[in-house]
């Protein structure tokens, strides 16, 4: 009796699929891509060429505020957009306040993904009292809305937080506000994924062969669940940054010390009708270019990979 | 039947049971009720009194079940901010809500369902992609973002639609509607078109996804193989078969949609249980947080509850994997 | 099923407001009122809207001098008694007539030890009725600013109070609702009509009111939009008529607006900086705001002329000493800026071996006009001359326990000596070392035994002249010590549509919609 116990790579599984020629084939894919990947290297590389750096508060200096971006009169280099009220260069407070967004959305969907997958194929595994602890408490989080969760839990870990902390933890804090609601949809998905699995001939053969649990769940289920992962990872990434801004906007999330783009939004808000359209408008663009070309990766990908749709 | 009855109604008791002790950690932690409560002047003695006499002093445990056995009557206190019965505050807000959320719903199916429709049918045409592409730009704004520019747009550009509130609104018993004045129905309108965004692309995703798969069944190209018109295919067969799962989203997104008019409630300074809550948070009231919480929750767990209930009513399969 | 439906029961068709209507002001205001009890709650953005419904014994006229209001004459007697003549034919909204037991009762309710606002009236004992329209107040000692205090103790009627058990102060505590807290029943030029908390109060015009009416309005519905962005567009939009609070960034741009008028003017509140004055920082570090030099350091460090020009749009007063020059007690002597010089602050904080100094600001988002951004600001310049703050910010609800905790290294702090308008106020409240009843707001915890004697001293000087004499010795000390440091004096912007013909704005920037008109 044989039994092929490698099943294909997800990446083999990519290059041999027409997933390449589908990227190739939708041209709002490629743009997403080159978009994205511009924006991210541009937000990390921003210590390297950007005018200023917006967290320093030495070089904020009060007596260039408020200039208009350099095509208009009153412009000046080297503030390309221009600067907000407190003489923060706009151009290098939205590249650092997209690089602290992508961390947190990239931080809160990696540590969502270790939990929920940990946990879902655990409890789709060995069932039983596991499954029914771990989806109970899946049960509960998705029972409270996730901006309800995310406001609560960064409103009480905040005040738990010694003075001297908040500043630091505020990132934290978000993506343990975004994680706690982001990983129940990994772990029922990977879990559902796994019962089937499990029952499945060259599962029940492998265990015959007294290959250990932990690397038939590893290597032999996961890559089967990850599919429908990878795009939930994507879409959810796009997510966890759009809740991130909504929080820092409501003003409980990022302090105004470390601006993200929602903050920065918080704070040019008040000037909307003053005429420094500037301080608003290009964080808001840069936040809508970030998530829109998460998503149309995410959507891309969801169609690319669902074969009923091909 | 009785038995997925019972198993399903004693989970959502049990949900709502830790919301409840969620609810009740804001009390211990989110500060001092005492401290809140007092001014500079207050000795120490007039504190210790304070505390005895609001039950601080008892057990933990103590503490939650009284705090569960008054929820459960609808008592959760009183506002520190307004000094008004919570209960009655979230009560004043909650038509507000209300009618903010379904006037959001109905949009969002009156535009979300034929766009899905239409994208399905004419998949590939331009124009659908291009609503395809538009429906992406619809999840990736957010949704003071929409809010900021309608104001932006309609009320200070054109002048044409009020900027916040609810305008003029008519009690009926202990419910306020907006629906009956000129200037209720004109406040309504640029709050609830950006809190419906979110949720017509999520419609018109979902109506496409599915139209596209009945589509592909057998009964349809049955159908058209006996000659029945197109639009009739379309639009009595094939639609008619993927709105049980419309419905069941709507239905259970109904709950998250409370839970997010806060933000377009903020916005627009809506006058509901959201800009209750947000206020609260700012004013650390705990009451109505813990209230708020526990409300939303309930109404999110019966919505979630009563799907599930109906489900099984029609499709007998699911009691058992369910439970 | 988990409402109470107790209230609003029945069917009640609301008003089809007539709204926009000449007559009506609609007024969009930057918060909200917190009750309509003017004694629950030390606000004074509460009590001033309070003033169109309910009245004081005296009042403020239109140059802030004190006038007969419910009292008309009044007299000092042996003993520290206040004999007050109460005006005759006066009624409540409710018809009752108003008489000396009114007053009896009102005093004895505002001055409860529960009641929140009995600091307002400190010097008071009791208050006995002579007969119908005399009162007598007793006081705990010579005081000479009890017309000042009077000014904004509102007068309820004893009836009603009791039909509505209602004579004692609403204890939060209690978990119960006090009557007076959603209803109204005052002797002022309006009536209250309906409330909705966060939403709309509407009042509606006394045609009974004993006073000449001045106004021409028939209603005001009052609505508070907490964004800044929201009202202005609500302005711009015609959506309200009056709003106290303009932002100052807007200005502009309402200005230019041919349906607003903006109304400008300094306010009588000084925006300053207070420092802890502990052994040790809220971190548990050694505390160097305890030396004067680190404090004159940190004044130095600050460039208050940018702060007006940039963070305030050129709008704010700057000023050298902690009260307005309207304040009585204030002495242009004093009123000298500090110079910004970064170089010199730089040096003095390397000399006191105080460099990387870690610290904490602590800053309110919700309270002092573009306060966020003046926080931000000080952190930059601090920062520059080698310090190393940190701004902690957030709503005052949560800010302020921290301050009055004695946790924040560094505090914002505003004081508009109201309703007293006498600078013995801050002296009283902010400069005397703490004790049973002075120093409530002496957050740091300073303690300076020469400033207490003079402040005291003060409080018992019946002689005008010579009680603000001493008042301005207390505040030089107060200057040389470097105690606080005063920053500007806000401006306060109010903006009108074109449908209000005349409005009356005071340093105490204060609406009072009794003296509004509007075009017909």
């Amino acid at each position: 009796m044989t039994v092929n116990l490698t099943s294909p790579s997800l990446f083999a599984r990519i290059r041999q699929s027409d997933l390449w020629y589908s990227f190739t084939r939708q041209r709002s894919a490629v743009f997403a891509a080159i978009l994205l990947a511009v924006l991210i290297i541009s937000a990390f590389t921003a210590p390297l060429y950007a005018p200023q750096n917006p967290f320093d508060p030495a070089q904020l200096e009060l007596w260039n505020a408020e200039i208009p971006p350099i095509w208009l009169e009153g412009g000046q280099w080297p503030y390309l957009l221009g600067t907000d009220t407190q003489g923060r260069d706009i151009l290098s407070a939205i590249l650092y306040g997209s690089r602290i967004s992508i961390l947190i959305g990239i931080a809160s969907v990696v540590f969502a993904l270790l939990i929920g997958i940990g946990s879902g194929l655990a409890a789709g595994y060995y069932g039983g009292f596991v499954e029914n602890a771990l989806m109970r408490v899946g049960d509960i989080l998705l029972s409270i809305p996730t901006i309800l969760i995310a406001i609560l839990v960064s409103a009480i870990v905040r005040e738990l937080l010694p003075v001297n902390l908040r500043d630091v933890g505020a990132a934290g804090v978000l993506v343990l506000a975004i994680v706690l609601s982001g990983w129940v949809q990994y772990a029922r998905t990977v879990r559902a994924q796994t019962a089937v699995e499990r029952r499945k001939e060259y599962v029940q053969a492998a265990q015959l062969l007294k290959v250990p649990a932990r690397r038939i769940m590893f290597s032999h289920i996961l890559p089967n669940t990850l599919t429908p992962i990878l795009v939930a990872a994507t879409l959810n990434f796009g997510m966890a940054i759009l809740t991130e801004a909504t929080l820092s906007f409501l003003g409980i999330g990022m302090p105004p010390s470390q601006p993200s783009l929602g903050t920065l939004i918080r704070l040019g808000n008040q000037f909307l009708f003053s005429g420094m359209w500037w301080i608003v408008l290009f964080p808001v663009l840069q936040l809508c270019l970030l998530v829109v070309s998460v998503n149309l990766l995410g959507d891309w990908l969801r169609d690319a990979l669902n074969p009923k749709l091909r | 039947m009785i038995v997925f009855l019972i198993k399903r109604l004693a989970n959502a008791a049990f949900v709502m049971l830790v919301v409840a002790l969620m609810a009740f950690m804001i009390f211990r932690f989110v500060g001092d009720p005492v401290q809140l409560m007092v001014n500079e002047q207050t000795t120490q003695a007039e504190r210790d009194e304070l505390r005895e006499r609001l039950g601080l002093n008892q057990s933990m445990p103590m503490q939650y079940l009284h705090f569960v056995a008054n929820a459960v009557q609808g008592d959760f206190g009183i506002s520190y901010r307004n000094q008004q019965e919570v209960m009655s505050l979230i009560a004043e807000r909650f038509p507000a809500t209300i009618e903010l959320v379904l006037m959001a719903t109905i949009i969002s199916l009156v535009l979300g369902v034929p766009l899905g429709v239409i994208t399905a049918i004419h998949r590939g045409k331009w124009y659908s992609e291009g609503l395809q592409f538009l429906s992406i730009i619809g999840v990736s704004l957010p949704s003071f973002v929409i809010g900021i520019m309608l104001i932006l747009v309609f009320s200070v550009m054109f002048n044409i639609l009020p900027a916040f509130g609810r305008g003029d609104v008519v009690n009926i018993g202990w419910w306020t509607t907006g629906l009956l004045t000129p200037s209720g129905r004109a406040a309504l309108i640029l709050p609830s078109i950006a809190l419906s965004f979110y949720q017509i692309t999520l419609v018109m995703r979902l109506v496409r996804a599915e139209m596209l798969e009945v589509l592909r069944s057998d009964f349809i190209k049955f159908a058209r193989a006996r000659g029945v018109p197109a639009w009739r295919v379309h639009y009595s067969h094939a639609l008619r078969n993927c709105l049980m799962p419309v419905v069941t989203m709507t239905a259970m997104n109904i709950g998250s949609l409370i839970a997010f008019a806060l933000i377009t409630e903020t916005v627009f300074q809506w006058p509901g249980m959201g800009l209750l809550f947000i206020q609260a948070v700012t004013f650390v009231d705990i009451p109505v947080m813990a209230a708020y919480l526990c409300i939303v929750s309930f109404i999110f767990v019966a919505l979630n509850t009563l799907v599930d209930i109906t489900y099984a009513l029609i499709d007998p399969r699911l009691r058992n994997a369910k439970a | 099923m988990f409402f109470k439906s107790t209230l609003l029961a029945g069917v009640a068709i609301a008003c089809f407001a007539t709204a926009g209507s000449a007559q009506t002001l609609r007024w969009g205001a930057a918060r909200d009122i917190n009750s309509l009890d003017p004694y629950s709650y030390g606000s004074t953005f509460t009590i001033s809207f309070l003033n169109h419904v309910y009245e004081g014994l005296v009042r403020y006229n239109a140059d802030l001098q004190i006038e007969p209001a419910l009292a008309t004459e009044w007299e000092v007697l042996p003993n520290n008694i206040w004999r007050f003549k109460l005006r005759q034919g006066v009624k409540f909204h409710d018809g009752a007539d108003f008489t000396a037991d009114d007053v009896v009762s009102s005093l004895a309710r505002v001055s409860h030890p529960d009641s929140p606002l009995k600091g307002n009236l400190p010097a008071f004992k009791s208050a006995t009725k002579v007969d119908d329209y005399t009162v007598d107040i007793e006081l705990v000692g010579t005081y000479p600013l009890l017309l000042n205090d009077l000014t904004n103790i509102h007068m309820f009627d004893a009836g009603w109070l009791k039909d509505h058990n209602a004579e004692l102060p609403t204890d939060v505590a209690k978990k119960v609702e006090g009557y007076p807290t959603f209803n109204a029943n005052g002797t002022g030029p309006f009536i209250v009509e309906s409330r909705v908390p966060d939403s709309k109060t509407v009042l509606v015009v006394n045609d009974n009111w004993w006073d000449t009416p001045k106004h021409n309005l028939k209603r005001i519905e009052f609505t508070p939009i907490a964004s800044d962005a929201t009202r202005v567009a609500a302005l711009l939009s015609g959506e309200i008529d009056f709003t106290e609070k303009a932002p100052v960034q807007d200005l502009p741009r309402l200005a230019a607006t041919p349906t607003v008028k903006v109304m400008e003017a300094n306010e009588l509140r000084t925006i300053m900086f207070g420092f802890n004055f502990q052994d040790k920082l809220a971190n548990g570090q050694p505390n160097f705001f305890q030396h004067k030099e680190m404090r004159e350091a940190v004044a130095l460090a600050i460039d208050l002329n940018l702060i007006r020009d940039k963070v305030m749009r050129g709008k704010s007063r700057v000023t050298g000493t902690v009260v307005a020059p309207a304040i009585p007690g204030y002495d242009a002597a004093l009123d000298v800026p500090s110079v910004y010089d970064p170089e010199k602050a730089a040096a003095m904080i390397k000399e006191l071996g105080a460099e990387g100094f870690a610290f904490e600001i602590v800053c309110a988002n919700d309270v002092w006009l573009n306060e966020e951004e003046i926080c931000n600001a000080m952190v930059s310049m601090l920062t520059r001359v080698g310090l190393a703050p940190t701004l902690s910010i957030g709503p005052n609800a949560v800010q302020q326990i921290k301050q009055t905790n004695g946790e924040a290294d560094m505090f914002s702090f505003g004081w508009a000596n109201e309703p007293m308008l006498d600078a013995y106020s801050i002296l009283l409240q902010v400069f005397q070392t703490k004790s049973d009843n002075a120093g409530v707001f002496n957050w740091g915890g300073w303690s300076y035994p020469e400033l207490d004697k003079l402040i005291i001293a003060a409080s018992t000087e019946l002689d005008r002249t010579k009680r603000l004499a001493l008042e301005s010795q207390a505040l030089k000390i107060v200057k040389d010590e470097s105690i606080m440091l005063p920053f500007h004096q806000q401006p306060m912007a109010w903006a009108t549509s074109d449908k209000v013909e005349s409005v009356v704005q005071l340093s105490d920037n204060k609406g009072r919609h009794w003296l509004t008109r509007m075009t017909e």
